[in-house]
């Protein structure tokens, strides 16, 4: 029998804000264990909540981003179940009113080949709701040790619905929305940092049925290959369950990376009683078309529709866009350049970006914001290669003098003599007589009919041109001479 | 004995502090003479630090002497209920849970009151976490009635009524939720006002019931009550529930605000269980402010009958959640030779909370359970809404309600041992929390075995003024305020 | 909303209330009443009726995102009833 596999997706995003959910103190990853509390992170008697503006506008501009409908009004509500990094043994969540309901995550599946495009889809999604984090616990042999820095750090629970039939399409999920609220400005998404956590939902059923299967909770996905590896892996454990004719439990299970087991963590039968209720302690939000309005003027274009515009306005292959749409930064950095070198000249610019100024960047162990090479500097670069003003293979030490110095390109070529001079004709065609006097043996080998023996006299002729022929009018010349 | 020092009113000793014949020091060492006098019997404190108070003090007559005093609190001893923050001092809420906590901070209120001069004396006691009509559910004992030390002083803030009415303070400030600061000025013979929800600030505010509670203060008089009033109420960017209601003069209010006024008498409020004693002294009450040209009305609060049912979820479902956070991991008692972590929690609340915080812990768990909720809290919230419309349609044809604040004076101690004959005492007042109304209760006369009786009257939303004008009209005409209990 | 319907053992659990049975019996007679009380709320015809969670609501109350100095760490233990190493001890936690 032949399966399909159902998939929903919880992933948590932690809010970049300056302060708290609730509270005002800083938020913060690395810091000392408990050195970002106050009375209310760690829910000292008498302490009340109060709600922090930045996170409201992040999780709304998140929400426009992903055509999520922001409801009008929303509350909030407390999730109570006792845990030790839960300093009130409830979370301020929302359960029935979450301020984002639908919306979508456009996915790509890998293509056929690294140069090809692959099938896009739109995961719909359930909700996006706002809520507080917990706590970090540290475990040691004999007892745990709570840190509250992370508790009450805006958090925001992205819901799809059970869209997702494969590992790859979570993989492709993952990628997509964390690029989305990077750009946004939203969340650094550092897995490692926890700033993106994922759970998954994961049940099987023999194509064709359209009832669900029961579902098994996969959580502890701490790195987006580890969501891919985990989901793979439990695809085919219940597969291998239905095979030996057993029936799926529903339970939590956790998914070990480094050795790629899981293992059960809790069955339904200790399933929580969540008592929501609303805070009493919080006024509602309310979302006017004007908030929504200004927020939406802040939303940035997201990197598959920039790639679709990509591909239209500047005429530049997939593998290049590809690269270019996944950081916000390269792909504004590639338009000015792109628009100041001119009509034309785009793929030349993206071929420098990509190819050599991020190989550059990487080989610094430095990063685009700080590199010396700035957009003029590659558009001007471009421009003198096209207009013939540089050869190209001469650009490339331009290139490497631009990128350890900062300077323009203009300027290293004139301190350098390396305009290109324009050639004249005669000079050039005795260059190439000399030269095939000096090797008869691959003029002959040419002429026999071995293609690549002509490189064997370009060497010689730019030897003599100190560099600065142009390698196209040495090969016409060349071939003619020899015809 | 009116006259002596801890018996004054705040308006008096502010008046000879502004004269230079009083000084805070000696003030407050009267304060703190009379209540190591009477203390042993009445019990009104959890905790006080004599000294400090003496220094706060020195520092109040020390601005003065600079000419920088701070207003009519400056100087004056004012206790605070052991559920309201003050920085570096104890804050128990009369439970073993909280014994050995100290807290780090402020609640608004107490640095409004700061900020107003007040020497900070003493944490009063109070039933447990605020549950409780009588004081008697207190980890360190019941506090006594004044007037009678064999009776309880209503509560929940029993320790803050019976403190002021002993001339242990000048004022005090308590929290109500259900009648907690109404019933036990009424049983203690002081006056007693809950603002409206939202015009004081909960922050600091050790929770019992969120969308219930609020502080407000004691005093022996209206007008000191409004000076107490006019130095915490405000809006506060600390509670988020804080109503940015105007904050007008009260003090001044008092003689600008004349008569006469029209008062609803609510028929359900009169009914079985009011105790005969205190029924007469409540028409007394009516008869005098329609023998001063006030229009009298009955009305209707039909769904009255509802109040208690609907308070008890409520306050349940909000305190099962809000004492959640008191788990034995961050501070209070902590179990000992617990193995797990739902051991340590469950063995530590077990052994922290007394059995009436246990009690409301299971109700409100239970009726927010899985299952229960739309038939409880919900159904709770929708009635809420139906009592709350009954009050609005009321104030259409009357300025204030005047009803009993308790139905019966104060009663021994140990004699409400069933839960449900407590709840009963709130009858008259959880109404009031359920609306957000503004309240008070000033003494209208005493029993003939000298217990105080006190009588309600009920404001519209955030118009404390008139409310205040109103129950000093009453007040001025009658001398029972002056009466001092001897003990 | 019948009375007997208080299973007290899970509440009291998903209290994490650790009840003595003598506890557990006076409770479960206690709550009985007030439970048989409150189920005259159920007489009340609610059907039109929309909830009060606050007297006076109010929307969108909230603060500008600018940190303010929080605790400093042995301030945030000094209740701790049990700590080490600038944090909160509890029993081993499995999870
Ligand atoms: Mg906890
Ligand atoms: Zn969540």
């Amino acid at each position: 029998m032949k399966y399909e596999a159902v998939i929903g997706l919880e992933v948590h995003v932690q809010i970049k804000t300056r302060s708290k959910m609730f509270t005002r103190v800083g938020a913060g990853y690395g810091h000392e264990p408990n050195t970002l509390t106050d009375p209310v992170v760690l829910a000292l008697p008498g302490v009340l909540p109060v709600m922090n503006k930045a996170a409201l506008d992040a999780v709304i501009k998140a929400g426009l981003m992903l055509g999520c409908d922001i409801a009008p009004v929303c509350k909030w509500d407390r999730k109570q179940y006792f845990y030790p990094d839960s300093p009130k043994n409830y979370q301020i969540s929302q359960y029935d009113q979450p301020i984002c309901q639908g919306g979508a995550v456009e996915i790509e599946l890998p293509g056929p080949a690294r140069n090809i495009m692959g099938e896009h889809k739109r995961i719909p999604l359930t909700r996006i709701h706002l809520e507080e984090d917990v706590g970090k616990l540290n475990h040691f042999a004999t007892d745990s040790l709570v840190d509250f820095n992370r508790a009450g750090t805006p958090l925001m629970e992205i819901v799809s619905e059970p869209a997702l039939h494969t590992a790859d399409e979570a993989y492709a999920y993952l990628t997509s929305l964390r690029a989305t609220m990077i750009y946004g400005g939203i969340s650094d998404c550092d897995m490692e940092k926890g700033q993106l956590r994922c759970d998954a939902n994961i049940s099987i059923r023999p194509v064709g049925e359209t009832k669900l299967g029961t579902k098994v909770e996969l959580k502890n996905l701490n790195s987006i290959s580890f969501v891919r590896d985990g989901i793979a892996h439990e695809i085919k454990r219940q597969i291998g369950v239905f095979e030996r004719g057993g029936t799926i439990v529903q339970e939590t299970r956790d998914y070990d990376g480094q050795t790629g087991a899981s293992q059960s963590l809790r069955t339904k039968e200790m399933a929580h009683d969540y008592r929501y209720f609303p805070d009493p302690d919080l006024m509602p939000v309310q979302v006017d078309a004007a908030w929504k309005a200004r927020l939406q003027a802040e939303c940035p274009e997201l990197p598959f529709v920039k790639q679709r515009r990509f591909l239209e306005q500047y005429q530049i292959p997939y593998t290049i866009t590809s690269v270019l749409v996944w950081d916000r930064a390269l792909s504004d950095y590639f338009e000015e350049a792109a628009k100041l070198a001119g009509p034309g000249r785009a793929q030349a610019v993206g071929n420098w970006l990509v190819n050599d100024l991020l190989r550059e960047i990487g080989a610094a162990k430095t990063d685009l914001a700080a590199a010396k090479v700035r957009p003029p500097h590659l558009a001007e670069l471009v421009r003198l290669v096209d207009e013939g003003k540089l050869l190209p293979n001469l650009a490339r030490t331009v290139f490497a003098q631009m990128f350890a110095t900062g300077e323009m390109p203009s300027a290293i070529v004139a301190r350098e003599g390396l305009a290109a001079a324009p050639t004249d004709a005669g000079e050039l065609e005795q260059w190439c007589r000399d030269a095939i006097a000096a090797k008869p043996d691959a003029a002959a080998e040419f002429k026999a009919g071995k293609e690549s023996a002509i490189n064997a006299l370009k060497g010689p002729v730019m030897k003599a041109a100190k560099g600065k022929a142009d390698p196209k009018q040495v090969d016409a010349t060349l071939r003619r001479l020899l015809a | 004995m009116a006259d002596a020092l801890p018996h004054r009113t705040i308006a008096d000793a502010a008046a000879r502090l502004a004269a230079g014949t009083l000084s805070s020091v000696e003030l407050t060492r009267a304060v703190i003479a009379r209540t190591q006098a009477v203390e042993d019997r009445v019990k009104a404190f959890n905790s006080r630090d004599e000294s400090d108070a003496l220094v706060q003090a020195a520092a109040s007559d020390a601005r003065r002497a600079a000419g920088q005093a701070l207003g009519p609190l400056d100087g004056i001893p004012v206790g605070l209920k052991d559920v309201i923050a003050v920085n570096g001092q104890p804050l128990t809420a009369s439970s073993r849970m909280l014994a050995n906590f100290v807290s780090p901070y402020d609640a608004t209120v107490t640095a409004r009151l700061k900020k107003a001069g007040a020497v900070l004396w003493g944490r009063l006691n109070l039933d447990e976490f605020a549950m409780g009509s009588s004081t008697e559910n207190s980890a360190f004992g019941p506090t006594r009635n004044p007037w009678d030390l064999t009776r309880v002083p209503g509560g929940s803030s029993g320790g803050s009524a019976a403190a002021l009415a002993a001339g242990c303070a000048l004022a005090t400030l308590g929290s109500d939720t259900g009648g907690s600061i109404r019933q036990p000025a009424a049983l203690c013979g002081v006056v007693g006002l809950k603002p409206s929800y939202g015009l004081v600030s909960r922050y600091g505010l050790i929770a019992f019931a969120s969308s219930l509670d609020q502080i407000g203060p004691f005093a022996r008089t209206v007008e000191d009550a409004a000076i107490m009033l006019g130095a915490i109420a405000g809006h506060d960017p600390l509670d988020s529930t804080s109503f940015r209601a105007e904050v007008p003069d009260y003090r001044r209010a008092l003689t600008e605000k004349k008569g006469p006024w029209r008062i609803g008498i609510p028929r359900e409020y009169f009914g079985e269980g009011l105790d005969p004693e205190v029924g007469a002294a409540v028409e007394q009450a009516i008869a005098h402010y329609r023998a001063q040209g006030c229009e009298i009305r009955e009305v209707s609060l039909p769904h009255t009958q509802y109040c208690l049912d609907t308070y008890y979820i409520i306050a349940t479902a909000e305190a099962s959640s809000n004492l959640a956070r008191y788990d034995g991991v961050r501070y209070g008692h902590r179990a000992e030779g617990v193995t797990d972590i739902e051991q340590l929690n469950s063995r530590s609340r077990a052994e922290g909370f007394g059995a009436e915080v246990k009690r409301r812990i299971i109700l409100g768990t239970y009726v927010l359970s899985s299952g229960y909720y739309d038939a409880f809290y919900l159904r709770a919230q929708k009635v809420r809404t139906l009592i709350r419309q009954d009050f609005l349609n009321a104030y259409r044809d009357v300025d204030v309600l005047l009803t009993p604040t308790s139905p019966v004076p104060a009663f021994k101690l140990g004699e409400k041992s069933d839960p449900l004959a407590m709840y009963l005492c709130d009858i008259y007042t959880i109404g009031v929390n359920l609306a957000g109304l503004p309240a008070i209760s000033v003494p209208c006369g005493f029993t003939r075995a000298g217990l105080p009786v006190g009588l309600q009257l009920i404001g519209q939303p955030f118009r404390e003024a008139d409310l205040l004008a109103v129950a000093r009209h009453y007040e001025q005409a009658h001398d029972w305020h002056t009466r001092v209990p001897a003990l | 909303m019948a009375a007997t319907d208080l299973n007290i053992d899970h509440v009291a659990r998903l209290a994490r209330l650790a009840l003595t049975p003598e506890e557990k019996a006076a409770f479960a007679r206690q709550l009985g009443d007030v439970l048989h009380h409150i189920e005259q709320l159920g007489k009340v015809d609610v059907s039109q009726v929309e909830p009060t969670a606050h007297a006076f609501p109010v929307v969108n109350v909230w603060d500008a995102d600018e940190p303010r100095p929080g605790l400093p760490v042995e301030v945030a233990l000094q209740n701790a009833p049990r700590q080490r190493d600038h944090m909160f001890a509890v029993p081993k936690v499995v999870e």
